[in-house]
């Protein structure tokens, strides 16, 4: 058991394959686990991410279902209100047009018997003084009578 | 098994003598044939099958490795990235959980340190004569193939943490730190010397005590291999076996070892007292 060269030669040997290691083996190596584990770090994390993001739509999502059916609750109850609203407003119209047409109706009525009268009074007065003329026999001086004319068919 | 007529001790010594190229004292270059001849060469001769295991391992590891970390992708790993990435995860918790400053070098380090040792404590598992006895044939005479007992391999080793430890220890207290550190504690000022002694051999003790305890291990495991080789070959696999699956631990458990004691060593280093 000598101690010898072989010594040297093994720290020689042994500082060279150290070198080599750190220089050529090490690097690539941790650098790809240290790669890993970010990669993984970081799946982790996405996945924790979107099943938040899940979460979070979800609850959304029926919030907003809730807020549209409560919209909708209250479209409905406004259209139910309009319609009513409506109804009684075209019963309204309908009673004022039924009452105007009415009057309407009355006042030419009422015009149309004026007018009748009118004539009937024509009528009468032109009648009373052919009668007239035929019962004296004679023709009345009808610029002299008219005026008893008039009044006799206002009397009538 | 070199020569026919076999006794237990040449067999045993025989297996624990490495492949030593150097110069002999007559002045010719050559393999020293034995343990005398290998002692003489002093400290310029080098030991070849130690030097090409443990190259070859090195180079084996950092060649899958390196093929791995050309394809690695963040896609789903398979086959030998996933390997790797579980090696290198666990090397890195490893030292993040000791080493809490920011060091570029420590990582890899530790990496290259358990997969390489664990790589030569492997080769404890081949058969003790399996890779002699083909060496043998092609004319080698001497060949231990387990790198780490070899107290050069590990102590290599332990003396580059060495290096490193006083490298970052001067680094981050700087010289005047360090070597208060050395002398100023635990008794004050007006015990340096006695300061000294205690925290230097303390410091000597971590590269000591890292290289013997690989190389302790690794040896005896290796010894109980040969003694169970030297059995008659009808029961030697019931003893080889279990201490085989014994050994698997045991080489796991060292290389393991080395690591996280250099992490400590290294992280201590790093501290402020």
């Amino acid at each position: 058991m000598n101690i010898n060269l072989t010594l040297i030669g093994q720290a020689i040997s042994f500082a060279v394959f150290v070198w080599f290691c750190m220089k050529y083996v090490w690097p690539p190596v941790i650098a790809a686990l240290d790669e890993r584990s970010k990669k993984i770090a970081d799946g982790l994390e996405a996945a924790n991410r979107a099943s938040r993001d899940l979460e979070l739509a979800q609850e959304k999502a029926t919030q907003t279902l809730r807020e549209s059916k409560e919209q909708a609750a209250e479209i409905i109850e406004q259209a139910n209100k309009r319609a009513n609203q409506i109804v009684d407003e075209a019963k309204e119209q309908a009673i004022a047009e039924g009452q105007r047409l009415r009057d309407a109706a009355q006042a030419e009525i009422e015009q149309d018997v004026m007018r009748a009268k009118e004539a009937l009074r024509a009528q009468v007065s032109a009648l009373a003084l052919t009668g007239a003329e035929k019962i004296l026999g004679a023709s009345v001086d009808e610029k002299a009578h008219s005026e008893i004319v008039e009044q006799l068919a206002k009397e009538l | 098994m070199a020569s026919e007529n076999l006794t237990a001790s040449s067999y045993i010594q025989h297996h624990l003598q490495n492949l030593t190229f150097g110069q002999h004292p007559d002045g010719s270059w050559g393999i020293a044939h034995g343990a005398e001849e290998a002692a003489a060469m002093g400290f310029w001769a080098i030991h070849l099958d130690t030097m090409l295991f443990s190259i070859g391992l090195g180079i084996l590891f950092l060649w899958l490795f390196r093929k791995a970390a050309l394809k690695v992708s963040t896609d789903t790993p398979s086959g030998m990235q996933n390997f790797v990435e579980m090696m290198v995860e666990f090397v890195d918790t490893s030292v993040k959980e000791t080493f809490h400053g920011k060091n570029k070098v420590i990582a890899p380090l530790a990496l290259t340190i358990f997969v390489w040792v664990f790589l030569m404590n492997l080769m404890d598992l081949v058969p003790v004569d399996f890779l002699p006895h083909i060496a043998s044939m092609l004319g080698v005479p001497y060949f231990r193939v387990v790198p780490t007992t070899d107290l050069n391999a590990t102590l290599g080793m332990s003396l580059s943490v060495f290096i490193l430890i006083v490298y970052y220890s001067i680094k981050v207290k700087g010289i005047s730190g360090f070597v208060g550190e050395l002398t100023l504690q635990p008794f004050g000022k007006w015990m340096i010397p006695f300061n000294f002694l205690l925290e230097g051999v303390g410091l000597i003790a971590k590269p000591v005590s890292l290289a013997l305890r690989l190389f302790g291990n690794l040896y005896a495991g290796e010894l109980i291999f040969i003694l169970i080789a030297i059995l008659p070959w009808g029961i030697q696999w019931a003893l080889s076996v279990p201490w085989a699956i014994f050994h698997i631990l045991v080489i796991v458990l060292q290389a393991f070892i080395f690591m996280m004691l250099t992490i400590v060593y290294l992280s201590m280093a790093h501290e402020d007292h």
